[in-house]
């Protein structure tokens, strides 16, 4: 088999976090009754007038200067004209041209493998509304809800020629920009409810060739693992094809989770033609330099540079910072809990540790910034806890197993940590006389063991500790037991 | 600037205009006097003048992000030839 490398360009949808729709004030909401968050404007009856939603305009200003873009200084909106109910006016608005959408030829900096980064680019970031969603019906007909018709969309298209160029890249490209678009407060970032949307071209060519192959373009893709998949098997099947000495064609394929393939979904034998046109209804946007320094100062620390800045000023994992970074409110919670005097690295293994573990099987959600989690149940634990937590484990007052229970009481409970170890009275034995008389008494009860162990069998220790932790309730400082045994055992 | 017979039956296909030959014929030729109208405009000499994006002169004509409640239902549904649970009952049709 000849070697192929592939080419993939992402089409990127997401919806944006504003209270009302881009072209009227209906509600932007998920689910809900078919129809009951519609008006005049978003149903298309004749006579009305849209006008945009200033906080979409600057949610998609922010992304694309987030994304190093240009910014278009005078953008219009377009008419893409189609027959298709899921709109209900016959057209979509959205953007055309190379340099009128809001933002253009900017890039997004992504992590290699290697520990380096790579840059994608990105051709356009613009500004759309989202369509109606039809329901196919058994017996004959569509029926059509248009509560989702008209709900600001923004559109990211990388670059041609691809920059991505394995299935890799193309999850690890979704992975940040969706993470960068939730830091900056722009879509809630759900997938599986269709918030952001990602669409591939994959296209394949052999190694060394400079000629682009036909591509496919592949839908249905609600998570990361299926674009990765996606992207893995479309080219995997186009080199088949190409082996058997067959033609890719240039095809809509969806993408079934189940099976984990693709399935033809249409042909696209020539490009649609959708008559753009700039659309009189709507009045262009112009960006004053002032505009775009204001919305820029808004900016806050990006993904990537915050996962670099743990790197190396805390000196955490790529993987452990990658789990904090991964969230912007877990992040936040780790944020909090060191200026409040946190160690890093004692904070960062509660977190990624036991708390995110009870988190999960609790199906709980940390707080941060001072607010409740948007959609779980808030957990009792703030960042505090974990502060005073990871203090008494770093002055000695208890040891590491004793603060796994504490924090099982501080989840349940909300409870501070030194509270607990106060009213129980759980302080750790550091009193080396206490903890002396508690190894001879073992010692003086376990003779054959102590026999054995100064004949040879060092990993007796283990349990020697084990004797005396239970003596001691488990409060014993268990470096203080291992030196006082190996003490008494060697023979004094 | 012309326009031949088979553009005219591709703008009446995306138009989704059903023409006789006949029909396209006449639609030919009244659209060649359009364009010839637009070769007029296109021969007025624009040197010197600024491009606009818009015939009015006026940007940033934007709304706050405030919800105001639409239509109730029944009234958005009012005009609909067929309606089933609250939806728009429409011909299926298989994109293209």
């Amino acid at each position: 088999m000849a070697d192929y490398v592939v080419s993939v360009g992402m089409e990127v949808h997401a919806e944006l976090l504003t209270q009302s729709k881009m072209f009227c004030r209906c509600k932007v909401a998920f689910g809900g009754m078919p129809n009951t968050r519609v008006c005049p404007v978003c149903i298309g009856l004749p006579g009305t007038l849209p006008v945009p939603n200033r906080a979409a305009v600057e949610m998609v200003l922010k992304t694309a200067l987030a994304l190093n873009c240009t910014i278009a200084i005078d953008s219009v909106f377009h008419r893409k004209n189609y027959f298709y109910p899921d709109l209900p006016k016959g057209y979509q608005v959205s953007q055309y041209g190379d340099t009128n959408p809001i933002g253009y030829d900017g890039y997004l900096e992504i992590p290699t493998p290697e520990g380096g980064t790579k840059k994608i680019k990105i051709r356009r970031v613009h500004l759309e509304e989202d369509t109606g969603k039809l329901m196919h019906l058994p017996g004959g007909g569509s029926g059509v809800d248009y509560n989702r018709a008209g709900v600001p969309l923004m559109e990211i298209v990388t670059e041609f020629p691809p920059d991505i160029e394995s299935p890799d890249d193309a999850r690890e490209y979704l992975v940040q920009l969706r993470s960068l678009l939730v830091y900056l407060g722009v879509t809630d970032g759900k997938m599986a409810e269709g918030s952001v949307r990602c669409e591939p071209n994959i296209s394949i060519r052999e190694k060394g060739s400079t000629q682009y192959g036909t591509k496919t373009e592949l839908k249905n893709l609600n998570s990361f693992r299926a674009v990765q998949l996606g992207v893995a098997f479309e080219a995997k099947r186009q080199a088949e094809v190409l082996e058997s000495g067959g033609t890719v064609r240039q095809e809509t394929r969806g993408w079934n989770e189940a099976t984990e393939s693709s399935f033809l979904m249409r042909t696209k034998e020539s490009e649609q033609d959708y008559r753009y046109f700039p659309c009189p209804d709507l009045i262009p946007m112009h960006f004053s330099e002032e505009q775009i320094e204001r919305v820029r100062s808004t900016i806050p620390e990006l993904p990537l540079a915050k996962l670099q800045r743990y790197r190396a000023d805390y000196a955490l994992s790529d993987y452990d910072a990658g789990l904090l970074v991964a969230d912007r409110d877990w992040a936040m919670f780790f944020e909090e809990a060191l200026e409040l005097g946190g160690e890093a690295k004692a904070i960062c293994n509660w977190m990624n540790g036991d708390f995110a573990k009870m988190l999960n099987e609790s199906g709980q959600g940390a707080m941060a910034g001072g607010k409740s989690h948007p959609e779980r149940k808030t957990s009792l634990v703030r960042p505090e806890h974990l502060v005073d937590l990871a203090k008494l484990v770093s002055d000695a007052t208890i040891n590491g197993k004793m603060a796994k229970e504490i924090f099982a009481e501080v989840f349940d409970t909300g409870k501070m940590p030194s509270q607990i170890v106060e009213e129980k009275g759980l302080r750790q034995v550091t009193d080396t006389g206490a903890i002396a008389s508690a190894v001879a008494e073992v010692l003086a009860s376990n003779g054959s063991q102590v026999e054995a162990y100064r004949g040879g069998k060092e990993s007796l220790i283990g349990f020697f500790v084990g004797q005396v932790m239970k003596k001691t309730q488990g409060r014993a400082n268990p470096q203080l037991v291992q030196d006082e045994l190996k003490k008494q055992l060697s023979g004094d | 600037m012309s326009i031949s017979l088979d553009e005219v039956r591709h703008v009446a296909h995306l138009a989704r205009l059903e023409l006789d030959e006949i029909e396209l014929a006449s639609f030919q030729t009244k659209l060649n006097a359009l364009l010839g109208h637009f070769e007029d405009i296109a021969g007025v000499d624009v040197s010197g003048v600024q491009p606009k994006p818009h015939a009015v002169s006026l940007v940033n004509i934007l709304a706050d992000d405030v919800v105001i409640e639409g239509l109730e239902r029944e009234q958005a549904l009012l005009n609909s030839a067929e309606t089933k649970a609250g939806l728009f009952i429409v011909p299926t049709i298989i994109e293209e």
